[in-house]
């Protein structure tokens, strides 16, 4: 039971952290890999703002979306906007990404050093309850709560509402979206404001859940979030929920039956499986090219 | 640089062999050793120029706290030994970035630029690949750190003043068992790095000594932060303690997330668990936690009083075992320099390997045949948020 609860927690942070990965990779078909890097600046500020502006965690969450949602509309003008009009965009897109994402490392280690950084003990209250036997901590609990809330809103706003539709038929076809009178470029940074608020968000739930961050926390769940997606299906934002689960209990379930060393292969190999049995990913619908 | 190296060369004779060994050729440092060499012996030794010391440390990445440590004992051992007088160092700090790449890199540099003596590296993992260039140019190393196995076995010139994790660890299970009544432990350890697995196998060989049960055995990575799944899995086999090697950037959230899973069994950590940013950054879920350390820093001995309020008055802040021991290291091979009043490599290399009861802030310090310290250990546990000896 705890081992589940564990592997449920774990899972959401993954999925949070891979729906904005998803979103513009999905939908706007392009790689965004400074998000690693959104994930490990807002958990630095998010430990600033408690440390120094001696807010509450709570207020510090909508401060670091925000925050996580200007760095998503400075990734997409300095890294991808510059180079849509080429040929290689993608791959252009993909690496000046890359270049970005060391930007805010470095910028990242020059503010706060290289040392990992925690929250003052005591920010958070440590009611624990108990749950059939599991400990589970309030932390926890809020955790899952926030990204439970924030996929749900997330997956609807893409499904219903006038922005998610225009973000679908940029996804679709962006020169016939703009013959239709949508404004792709809008469309496109707040795309990626959104990503990166919600890897922002993951990012300091992921420091809270583990008391800790480190400038590498990021590149440490790259792999995983790129390999949730893939999972999850393309672009299907409920397949990135469920894909971070899976891996989040693949992982502890790996540790419970088969031993610790066995982790990254199994979840992985398990991963792989999945794949092999179904390409297009859990959710994915398979793409059809139509003449 | 080189127009100047060439004008002295054409002075006096005795350059053209430094210049030459500056280059890198490590033996022929007798010759070079004229300015090396003083007159006196001991407190009376003095030497003319200053000895060029090279220590490569961990200043950023993954170790960064200990070598931030060791650069502030080094600092302060230096500045006393500056004013001290008779012989003055020219001490350069490095950072391997934790890399041991880098140390290599560092090494390098330092065999040829003409060093009498290497300090460090910070890690064990980054000794063993970057100790046997310095073995190989004939540059004796003095590591301050280095706890794994088989760190001086790479070759006669590689000393150390840290006691190894071997020496400690047995004290450390055999005082705990007395203490707490062990029967059946958890052992849980990173197997990704030399020092944690060397680590390892001592915790292994004095359980097994001691007649401990080791219900199971779990391995992560050192840069894995959600213990949460092992932890419970270790639960399961309800352990008396919790024993761990791993460095303290996994040992926090590992204490952490221990103590909130409800296990509040004694958790017993090897020498990377031995830093007071475990309870500053763990909290209350650090005491309990019992470390074997090769420093007592409550010691009452003059050096360590000395040492500890000098420390506080220079950095406002308390010192380490980290910072004892590079303290302690500088110190000793000041000692070993005024032994034969010589900076010559072979010199420091001799005097180094017949060091003897020396009054250190680690306490009477000798080494050993194997080039390895010899002192007392001490047990301690956190208790009210501090170290404090366990007995």
């Amino acid at each position: 039971m705890q081992q589940l609860l564990n592997g449920i927690f774990i899972g959401s942070i993954y999925a949070l952290f891979a729906i904005g990965f998803t979103l513009v990779f999905g939908i706007l078909d392009r790689l965004n890999l400074a998000h690693p890097a959104v994930f490990a600046a807002s958990a630095f500020v998010g430990i600033e703002l408690v440390e120094r502006g001696g807010l509450s965690l709570w207020a510090a969450l909508p401060i670091v979306f925000v925050f996580g949602a200007v760095l998503g509309l400075l990734i997409e003008r300095l890294a991808f906007r510059p180079l849509k009009g080429r040929a290689d965009a993608h791959f252009a897109g993909l690496i000046s990404s890359i270049a970005l994402a060391g930007m805010v490392i470095a910028l990242l280690q020059w503010r706060y050093g290289p040392d990992t950084r925690r929250f003052p003990a005591g920010s958070f209250p440590d009611t624990r309850y108990e749950v059939a036997g599991a400990q589970v901590t309030l932390v926890q609990v809020v955790i899952l709560g926030v990204s439970l809330a924030l996929m749900v809103g997330l997956t609807y706003m893409v499904t219903r509402s006038r922005l998610g539709r225009g973000m679908r038929a940029v996804a679709e076809n962006p020169t016939a979206a703009r013959v239709l009178g949508v404004n792709v470029d809008r469309i496109t940074a707040v795309t990626f404001a959104i990503s990166s608020a919600l890897g922002a968000v993951a990012g300091v739930l992921f420091a809270i859940n583990v008391n800790t961050a480190q400038l590498g926390m990021g590149s440490a769940i790259e792999l995983k979030g790129l390999a949730v997606i893939i999972v999850g299906g393309m672009g299907s934002l409920p397949g990135a929920l469920i894909g971070g689960l899976v891996l989040g209990l693949a992982e502890v379930f790996a540790v419970q039956y088969i031993g610790s060393s066995w982790r990254d292969v199994i979840a992985f190999g398990l991963l792989f499986v999945i794949l092999l049995l179904r390409p297009q990913g859990l959710l994915g619908a398979r793409k059809v090219r139509e003449v | 640089m080189r127009t100047k190296l060439t004008t002295v060369a054409a002075a006096t004779a005795a350059t053209v062999i430094l210049a030459s060994c500056g280059s890198g050729d490590g033996d022929g440092g007798g010759d070079a050793a004229a300015e090396r060499t003083g007159e006196g012996t001991g407190d009376s030794c003095t030497i003319e120029g200053a000895v060029p010391i090279g220590a490569v440390l961990s200043l950023t990445g993954a170790a960064a706290s200990y070598g931030e440590s060791q650069q502030r004992g080094l600092e302060l051992a230096a500045e006393q030994l500056a004013e001290k007088g008779g012989v003055t160092y020219d001490l350069t700090i490095e950072d391997d970035q934790t890399d041991p790449r880098q140390g290599i890199t560092l090494f390098d540099q330092f065999v040829s630029q003409d060093v009498s003596l290497i300090i460090g590296p910070t890690l064990s993992n980054a000794a063993v690949q970057a100790d046997p260039i310095a073995q190989e140019a004939g540059v004796p190393v003095l590591g301050i750190s280095n706890t794994a196995a088989g760190v001086t076995e790479i070759g006669d010139y590689i000393f150390r003043n840290s006691l190894t994790e071997s020496a400690v660890i047995p004290q450390t299970i055999a005082k705990a068992t007395e203490e707490y009544g062990l029967e059946n432990v958890v052992v849980m350890y990173s197997n990704d790095d030399a020092f944690t697995e060397s680590g390892y196998e001592a915790f292994a060989d004095a359980l097994e000594d001691e007649g401990v049960e080791v219900a199971e055995e779990i391995r992560f990575s050192k840069s894995d932060t959600d213990f949460r799944a092992l932890l419970t899995q270790a639960q399961e086999s309800d352990p008396d303690a919790l024993v761990v090697s791993a460095l303290i950037e996994a040992a926090i959230p590992l204490v952490t997330q221990a103590r909130e899973l409800g296990i509040d069994v004694p958790i017993i950590g090897g020498n990377g668990f031995n830093n007071p940013r475990l309870m500053a950054d763990a909290g209350d879920a650090a005491e309990g936690v019992v470390v074997g350390a090769a420093w007592n820093s409550s010691s009452d001995n003059p050096e360590n009083q000395a040492f500890l309020k000098d420390f506080e008055a220079k950095y406002d802040a308390r010192p380490d075992q980290f910072a004892a021991q590079a303290y302690a290291g500088l110190m000793l091979v000041d000692q070993a320099v005024r032994a034969n009043c010589s900076a010559d490599r072979e010199d420091i290399k001799a005097a180094l390997g017949e060091l003897e009861d020396i009054p250190t802030v680690l306490g009477e310090f000798s080494i050993d045949e194997n080039r390895d310290a010899v002192h007392p250990a001490v047990v301690q546990v956190v208790q009210d948020g501090a170290f404090a000896v366990l007995e």
